[in-house]
């Protein structure tokens, strides 16, 4: 029934059998907005949480548009299904700091969608024209005559449509006129999280649950021969001990049996690929391979690197290289599966829980309809979680015994099962001409893929060998140089890889910005002023003169030294975010520990939704940066990693962490990809303020105390 | 069979006295907001208090446990100046490591109502956060003690 003037007024008499009625009065508007009648609107977040603040700013996205009252706001996270689907993924997969990008305009367009539907039924309702309403905090306004509606009377009352009216770009809120976005609100989670409320798959259980883990090969692809399975049986607590086709199960009745037994396994287990690999060996190989003749694959060739350089008056080469890395998300992977023959329940923190529904149909045996998965926040996610692999792991434990398992990586299974970003090699030489100007730059790197086991091999034959995640950041289009050729030699040790938080740029950016001040070096110039000088992009040149500033660029520090460098996040068919970092250290020469006294940061995002989150996600890459420049690294001897735990995979504690300080530049009116800015601009600003401290380069990461007092001699 | 007293309850609880006191706590307490973060009292993620004092609960036996009070970040109710200042600071990203940090500021805070950074520091480094919150930390931290 269409609300009119009549029923409104016969309305108003039952007010108090409404408010009875009220919650079990909720209207659909669309998949992502629900109006119940006493005006709390449900919006649905269609991304995984995992830090990132994502189940916060989507919905806030969406009650801006909508004009709702942010107080009467209730998020609920959003099932797996199509309708929430990342516009350009069309998964529901957080990754690449793309979410807030990715969903900007699509949520926009459907909130406005129910807003006009809303303005219709108000301008029904009080007989009015729509374009004499406005509408403000979940209310539909007529100010001419001082009347006001709720959209949850609205709601109720009006017929939604399978097709609601259609809204185009244009008719979307300009950003001058935004109430909440640009400004802070309280992430709602946040008040779970300082309680120990919040539940992570780890702590999530379920009736008759046991407990599991894996304890996987130690080299991806080799496979168990023998194991002490009738020794763990007898053990307390322990159900089920068998083989997986990735190594070991054990199950048991809680997980501290389940751990005692684990100490206890002995497996032998057939040669792969990769158990002969050294990383020391592989460091030197991927080296040898960037010096060497092999062409490698063509990621990049613009102008002609080849003619630059036959005609070039001089020539700057270096080699870069750095190692493997580890995720070391705090939430050790996990997930818990219950199958029977006709369904699966899955419940996990995943960034790509689309396709763990996908594969965990295959390996149940069900169509993926009859998956349900309950995707919860994650402790972590970083790049490691767009694998499912761990869900897949209790989704075949508990199909074998027939009852729901809670499946948990001891940490020291989720290091030795770690998926990492690759070792890489990089030689890159600059060639100059009479006048000192850089006319190309070409670079080789050397380094494992990722691509192929993350979206699998036709995916890296239909981009013709290109791995993006590894190759990501090999840009030096922000600088006046004319020729830029980039050559990947592909290397297979056979180790597990991954996309880890910046994925190529931590790598990339650092061997680029350290060429760069060593061009600058080179010139005589100082590095702040040769790159403002070789820069073409004009953000570039705001955000260095401003984290100049910021870092009082040419004051002298006793003892101490500044490095600079500029770095980007994203795809340039989508918008690129870009940060300027300066680094303050200083060095204990004995010791070869660097201390980092501060940083400081330009950043331009586009525009920033919530400028407090944005700076505690920038934070939060500069810190992963750091730490990733100064102390992480995996290494593998035989193919099996060495490392084991927090003792022995370092990774950077709070006294080791410096002042840091952001200034957000505003560009534009699109919010750019944020969560893994740092990466690109914190290792060479490091790496460049050592330079700059000692006169000498280092050019590995992570730079740790024997690397550094190497690079001393 | 052994008794604990947690968050001024008194719980039965049986088990081997080797098990480590964070498995009895979530898994048979069902207080889940203490997390398994590295299992060898490397990263603080488990922190609880027991008797007043930080404690790492992966390393302490159940049977060690028994005849002391044990507060986990439940016992705090959401009230304490620390949790307030975390709000007020939006200082949580994934959150998992959180319990275990207010944990150990709350003892902090107990022992030195108004620390300097320093003391700060000293008393958080061994609580890791890889989300990189740890600047926020401090703040709120500071923030907290302001009201001391």
């Amino acid at each position: 029934m269409t609300l009119t003037r009549r029923t409104l007024l016969a309305s108003s008499a039952f007010t108090f059998a409404f408010s009875f009625a009220a919650k079990a009065q909720a209207k659909p508007m669309n998949a992502y907005i629900t109006i119940h009648a006493d005006n709390s609107i449900i919006i649905k977040a269609p991304a995984p949480e995992m830090g990132q603040g994502i189940n916060t700013t989507i919905p806030l996205i969406i009650a801006e548009e909508l004009d709702a009252d942010w107080a009467k706001v209730i998020i609920e996270q959003a099932p797996i299904h199509e309708s929430f689907n990342h516009p350009i993924f069309r998964s529901q997969f957080v990754v690449a700091s793309l979410s807030t990008r990715g969903y900007w305009q699509a949520v926009r367009i459907a909130a406005a969608q129910v807003r006009k539907l809303l303005v219709q039924a108000g301008a029904l309702a009080l007989e009015v024209r729509e374009s004499e309403l406005t509408t403000k905090d979940s209310h539909v306004i007529h100010a001419a005559s001082g009347r006001k509606i709720t959209y949850g009377l609205l709601a109720a009352h009006t017929t939604v449509r399978e097709r609601l009216p259609d809204v185009k770009p244009e008719e979307l809120k300009p950003a001058s006129a935004f109430t909440l976005l640009g400004k802070d609100v309280t992430k709602h989670d946040v008040a779970g999280k300082t309680r120990g409320a919040t539940q992570y798959s780890i702590d999530k259980t379920v009736a008759n649950m046991l407990y599991g883990t894996v304890y996987h090969a130690p080299v991806l692809g080799s496979l168990a021969i023998t194991h002490n399975r009738e020794e763990l049986l007898k053990m307390a607590g322990i159900t089920h001990v068998f083989v997986v086709e990735n190594g070991i199960a054990i199950v048991g009745k809680d997980y501290n049996s389940v751990l005692n037994a684990r100490a206890k396994l002995k497996i032998t287990w057939t040669d792969a690929k990769g158990s002969k690999f050294d990383s020391d060996d592989g460091l030197k190989a991927n080296l040898a391979a960037v010096l060497g003749k092999e062409l490698g694959v063509s990621v990049k060739n613009i102008g002609n690197a080849g003619e630059a350089f036959s005609t070039a008056t001089s020539k700057i080469a270096a080699s870069y290289t750095t190692d493997y890395t580890y995720h070391a998300q705090m939430e050790p992977l996990n997930a818990l599966a219950s199958v029977s023959s006709q369904d699966v329940e899955i419940w996990a923190g995943t960034q790509w829980p689309s396709m763990a529904v996908i594969e965990a149909a295959k390996i149940a045996g069900v169509t993926p309809d009859k998956v349900k998965f309950n995707p919860l926040p994650m402790g972590g996610g970083f790049g490691r979680r767009a694998y499912v692999d761990y869900i897949l792991d209790a989704v075949r434990i508990s199909k074998q015994v027939n009852a729901p398992v809670k499946v948990i990586n001891s940490r020291e299974e989720d290091v030795r099962n770690g998926r990492f970003r690759p070792m890489t090699a990089h030689h890159l030489e600059a060639s100059l001409d009479a006048a000192g100007k850089v006319t190309a730059i070409s670079h080789r790197i050397s380094s494992d893929v990722v691509v192929p086991q993350l979206y699998g091999q036709a995916r890296m034959d239909a981009q013709k060998n290109i791995d993006h995640i590894v190759t990501l950041g090999l840009d030096v289009s922000i600088y006046n140089i004319a020729s830029h050729k980039v050559d990947h030699v592909l290397q297979d040790s056979g180790t597990r890889t991954a996309a880890y938080r910046g994925i190529g740029y931590g790598a990339n950016s650092f061997a680029i910005e350290s060429l760069i001040d060593e061009l600058a070096l080179n010139a005589k110039q100082d590095p702040l002023a040769f790159r403002l000088a070789l820069l073409k992009d004009a953000r570039g040149k705001v955000l260095l003169e401003t984290a100049a500033k910021m870092a009082d660029w040419g004051k002298k520090r006793e003892g101490r030294a500044l490095g600079l460098a500029i770095g980007k996040l994203g795809l340039a068919n989508l918008g690129e975010s870009m940060a300027a970092t300066i680094a303050e250290i200083s060095l204990d020469k004995t010791s070869g520990v660097i201390k980092v006294h501060q940083l400081w940061c330009a950043a331009d995002c586009g525009i920033a939704l919530q400028p407090r989150n944005s700076l505690a996600q920038i934070e939060g890459s500069l810190i992963w940066g750091l730490s990733s420049a100064l102390k992480e690294r995996v290494t593998l001897k035989n193919g099996e990693v060495q490392q084991s735990n927090f003792f022995d995979y370092d990774v950077l504690r709070m006294s080791e962490t410096p002042r840091i300080s952001i200034e957000l530049v505003k560009s534009g009116a699109i919010p750019l990809p944020v969560g893994e800015l740092g990466l690109s601009s914190v290792p060479p600003a490091i790496a460049n303020a050592f330079r700059a401290l000692t006169g000498k380069p280092i050019r590995a990461l992570p730079m740790i105390e024997s690397r550094v007092k190497s690079a001393l001699i | 069979m052994f008794t604990l007293r947690v968050n001024g309850k008194s719980h039965k609880v049986e088990g081997n006295g080797d098990t480590p006191l964070l498995w009895v706590l979530r898994d048979v307490l069902a207080l889940t907001g203490t997390k398994y973060g590295c299992g060898v009292a490397s990263c603080g993620a488990c922190t609880v208090h027991v008797n007043g004092k930080a404690v790492r609960a992966c390393s302490l036996p159940l049977r060690e446990a028994v005849g002391k009070n044990i507060t986990t970040i439940e016992g705090l109710n959401g009230n304490h100046p620390l949790q307030k200042a975390w709000v007020a600071l939006d200082v949580p990203q994934c959150g998992y490591c959180q319990s275990g940090q207010i944990m150990s500021a709350a003892a902090l805070l107990k022992e030195k109502p108004k620390p300097t950074r320093d003391e700060i520091i000293t008393a958080m480094d061994g609580n890791l956060c890889r989300c990189g919150t740890y600047n926020r930390i401090i703040s709120a931290i500071e923030l907290a003690s302001q009201g001391a």
